[in-house]
């Protein structure tokens, strides 16, 4: 199972890069295999407000629907609608084209609470 | 509960999951790639949970046809029937395939969820003389679907599968019918519980791939083939489920059918309808409400995203006169509402 190393991880699955005050973030590898055929996504819209681990996305297998959190709190700049157009860009490039939104962070501390790759890899036993 | 094929799920990458207190695949390779594969190829589905039971001993084609809606004395011996069994209320206590085997020799396959109750249901109006066996512990099942099914047959038993469907062909203690709950051409493979991960092997190796409960799901709603427990209860009679032509009313009698006479008589006030989306929208699933000029008439019973149409589709109950081919509704997801339309049965259908 594919887990970068510049990245940072929620124990719920995401995954944020983060550049200067920018966070982008998707789902990880291991998410889209547990979620299987992705069949619709839904970014959130630019300008929303999030907080850290509040309900950003959703996205929906055939088989079920699943919320996608944010690991951090800030404002939404860009929702990435490629993957609206073709959802299964999660499946087959989680953590390049598959990119979800991009945040403008509000609290960067708040990266601290989150996974460096060597803890993600033992919560998914990778 | 486990059928005797579970170590042979695992084996070809299997997710498990619970139906009805049963461990099955859901799926594989996957949902997507599993349906594509029936609908042009060919697949094998472990259909171990279902029920067999045997009746026998004379009397008992007239004691079936007390207890189901469908004809089982006009029924040929080597034949297959769909047919329903109801309550006194007419509402929906199962449905199922009557096997003619011989001139009151009778098999049923059941719905896995259902044992329990049949078998109490139809122990309760035993009859003399009626041998009636639960015997599904001692059977698994495989359903072999898709194009391409007539080749897997040809190499599993030598000789060519009936055009015709509903025969039934003895192979040793085997039954094997020309069945399915696809769409697809194909049969279902009905032996004794040690055969079954042998049959699995063979299955596989002519060609056929590992299907689960996701895509039989998928496939099937796009056909409109009803499930029991989700769009068949005893809320609702095969009348308002589309299911008439499976009601013989000029049999003497039979459970239910005084009810089914008067709903007639009264107008059938609901249709289970076929529902498919008519603009972007998320997969539709069971229970989301369905809105028609402004008002929750219904829940949907079942839905998918159809991976044959690209579209959401989904059965529900409406008042019969929203029902027709074209009305105009809504089915809610997370709070927002999207446009959708009632279709004609079935939602997929073969191109030529």
């Amino acid at each position: 199972m594919n887990v970068p190393d510049n990245l940072r991880y929620a124990e719920s699955h995401e995954w944020i890069l983060v550049e200067g005050d920018t966070g982008t973030v998707g789902i990880t590898d291991h998410a889209q295999a547990e979620l299987t055929d992705i069949v619709f996504s839904e970014p959130p819209p630019i300008g929303k407000k999030l907080a850290a681990g509040g309900v950003a996305a959703v996205v929906e297998s055939v088989k079920a629907a699943s919320d996608i959190y944010s690991p951090v709190s800030g404002e939404v700049i860009a929702r990435n609608e490629a993957v609206e157009a073709d959802p299964a860009l999660l499946n087959t490039d989680p953590f390049g084209t598959g990119w979800i939104f991009k945040i403008r962070l509000s609290d960067p501390g708040e990266l601290d609470a989150l996974k460096d790759p060597a803890a993600y890899r033992a919560q998914i036993g990778a | 509960m486990r059928t005797p094929l579970y170590e042979s799920h695992l084996a070809v990458g299997g997710r498990m999951v619970d139906f009805s207190g049963w461990e099955m695949p859901v799926q594989y390779s996957g949902i997507l790639d599993e349906h594509k594969t029936v609908r042009k190829a060919v697949g094998v589905f472990d259909i171990s949970h279902m029920g067999e039971f045997f009746v026998g001993g004379p009397g008992s084609t007239a004691w079936l046809d007390s207890l189901l809606t469908n004809r089982v004395a006009a029924l040929p011996s080597g034949a297959a029937q769909y047919s329903l069994m109801l309550d006194e209320r007419g509402g929906v206590i199962d449905d199922l395939i009557v096997y003619r085997l011989g001139s009151d020799n009778f098999l049923l396959v059941v719905n896995a969820s259902k044992i329990d109750e049949d078998t109490a249901w139809m122990n309760s109006r035993l009859v003399e003389g009626i041998e009636f066996e639960n015997a599904s512990a001692d059977f698994a099942a495989l359903a072999v679907q898709g194009p391409l099914a007539r080749g897997v047959f040809v190499s599993l038993f030598g000789r060519e599968m009936p055009e015709e469907r509903n025969r039934i062909l003895q192979v040793g203690g085997d039954f094997v019918v020309t069945t399915g709950y696809t769409g697809e051409a194909g049969f279902e493979w009905i032996m004794p519980a040690d055969e079954a991960a042998s049959a699995w092997r063979r299955a596989l190796d002519a060609g056929a791939k590992p299907c689960g409960l996701g895509a039989r799901d998928t496939l099937r709603l796009e056909m409109c083939y009803p499930l029991n427990g989700s769009d068949l209860s005893p809320e609702h009679t095969p009348l308002e489920a589309g299911l008439g032509v499976f009601v013989d009313f000029e049999k003497p009698d039979f459970v239910g059918k005084a009810a089914l006479v008067a709903q007639k008589a009264a107008g059938v006030p609901s249709r289970l309808c076929a529902l498919r989306v008519t603009e972007k929208a998320p997969p539709i699933r069971p229970h989301y409400p369905v809105w028609i000029e402004g008002e929750k008439v219904a829940e949907t019973t079942s839905g998918a995203l159809s991976p044959s149409l690209g579209d959401g589709i989904a059965l529900a109950y409406l008042p019969a006169r929203f029902s027709k081919p074209g009305q105009e509704i809504e089915i809610e997801v997370r709070g927002r509402r999207f446009r959708a339309c009632v279709r004609k049965k079935p939602l997929y259908q073969k191109e030529p």
